[in-house]
């Protein structure tokens, strides 16, 4: 009797074990990270990606559509190469959809953004997606105040 | 000065001696446990010994380590409006660094201690080398269940640790500090990743830390000399050993994982 409790009590220990396993990949973390291999890949180049990283959100319209898996650098032209892994969910994508990366939140993560097009033919595993907007660089932004400012704009405060 | 050279010589020499028992030492245990297979019931009860009387304290612990980073996390992500993130941080860092790494410490103090009084008195009181002889082989019999049994538990251990601590989290920030509780498992679950993070922190760095801590505890043990005084200093080292090890393979291993080189 004394070797059954024992062995209850240990049987009920690993099976608390393997439920709070369980519990950790099912609902702390997204199962769909494994999938990556399902989705089609979809590549877009950038003149500037800012801050993309790998394994950044794919969104259209909000929703998280894929995810970036690969970054590169387009020898001859010298673009980034962003390599998007999408659902095969999400497959009416028009071909002449665009890409630009956005950030989330003023200092959130940068990830890139869809927005669909008009066209009839869809966008099928290694596809490219011509109209890209690149990353907003916020140095290049304030650079560019200056030198407006410099420049001497006719501004408001400046006239007598 | 020629004694002080040869202190740190024999020093020297004494921790390589060591070193090469503690090896010598973990090859026969892993040698010794396919017995287990021919008798699982000598693993049940020491699986019982260091797992199931382990769960009060990494239940407790757990439930308070999640509830502290709930609790700090809020008071710093307030400031930046940033509270939905929070369960993100709370997620993160348990699975990382503190459940497996609290769990090992905690599993040092609580389990690891008892394996090296246990075998430490066994020795003193001769009753491995009466087993010797009675041509029975004490690593087989009393060394190898204690070994296997630990490295089984600890990362079961930090599993339960990792999620009761996500729970208490969840309880201080949603239920009590009133973040949105759908945005607190939202974001975790856009930022943790399965294999990346649980795989390699809970279970690969668990795994770790259980065998080193096992293996401490038994190797010390085994060393002890046979009084009083030398099992309470091996039980001593066991836990400072096993200590400064879990936090030296913690740096080691996050920086293998996480860091980007």
């Amino acid at each position: 009797m004394k070797q059954k409790n024992l062995e209850l009590a240990v049987g009920l220990f690993v099976a608390l074990g393997l439920a709070a396993f369980f519990i950790l990949a099912i609902t702390v973390s997204d199962l769909s990270s494994l999938g990556d291999d399902k989705g089609y890949r979809v590549t877009a180049h950038f003149e500037n990606i800012g801050g993309l990283k790998a394994r950044a959100p794919v969104t259209l319209g909000g929703v998280r559509i894929g995810r970036v898996v690969g970054i590169g650098l387009d020898p001859q032209s010298y673009e980034a190469v962003v390599t998007m892994s999408i659902d095969p969910k999400y497959d009416r994508l028009p071909t002449d959809s665009s890409a630009s990366i956005l950030t989330s939140g003023l200092l959130g993560e940068q990830y890139v953004g869809l927005e669909p097009g008009g066209m009839d033919s869809y966008l099928k595993e290694g596809g490219t997606l011509k109209l890209t907007q690149s990353a907003l660089v916020l140095e290049k932004l304030i650079g560019r105040v200056f030198t407006n400012m410099a420049s001497g704009d006719p501004t408001p405060s400046k006239t007598p | 000065m020629m004694a002080s050279l040869a202190e740190l010589g024999r020093f020297v020499l004494d921790r390589l001696g060591r070193l090469g028992r503690a090896n010598l030492f973990l090859l026969q245990l892993l040698r010794a446990l396919s017995f287990l297979f021919r008798r699982p019931s000598l693993l049940v009860k020491q699986l019982h010994a260091v797992g199931v009387l382990s769960l009060p304290i990494i239940l407790v612990s757990g439930l308070f380590v999640g509830m502290v980073l709930g609790l700090q996390g809020y008071a710093n992500l307030v400031d930046f409006g940033a509270t939905s993130s929070l369960g993100t941080v709370v997620a993160l860092s348990l699975i990382r660094e503190l459940g497996p790494v609290l769990t090992a410490l905690l599993y040092a103090g609580r389990a690891g201690s008892a394996l090296t009084a246990e075998i430490g008195l066994m020795r003193a009181t001769e009753q491995l080398a009466s087993m010797q002889m009675m041509a029975v082989d004490p690593f087989p019999r009393v060394l190898a269940p204690r070994f296997l049994a630990g490295c089984i538990a600890v990362p079961l251990l930090t599993g339960i640790f990792t999620a009761i601590g996500i729970l208490g989290g969840y309880l201080v920030a949603v239920v009590q500090l009133g973040v949105d509780g759908g945005s607190f498992w939202a974001q975790m679950q856009a930022k943790v990743q399965l294999l990346a993070d649980v795989g390699n922190g809970v279970l690969i760095k668990s795994t770790v830390f259980g065998l080193v801590a096992n293996w401490i505890a038994l190797f010390e043990g085994y060393q002890a000399q046979p009084t009083s005084e030398g099992v309470s200093l091996a039980t001593t080292r066991t836990v400072v050993d096993t200590s400064l090890a879990v936090l030296g393979l913690d740096f080691l291993l996050t920086a293998l994982m996480f860091g980007e080189w």
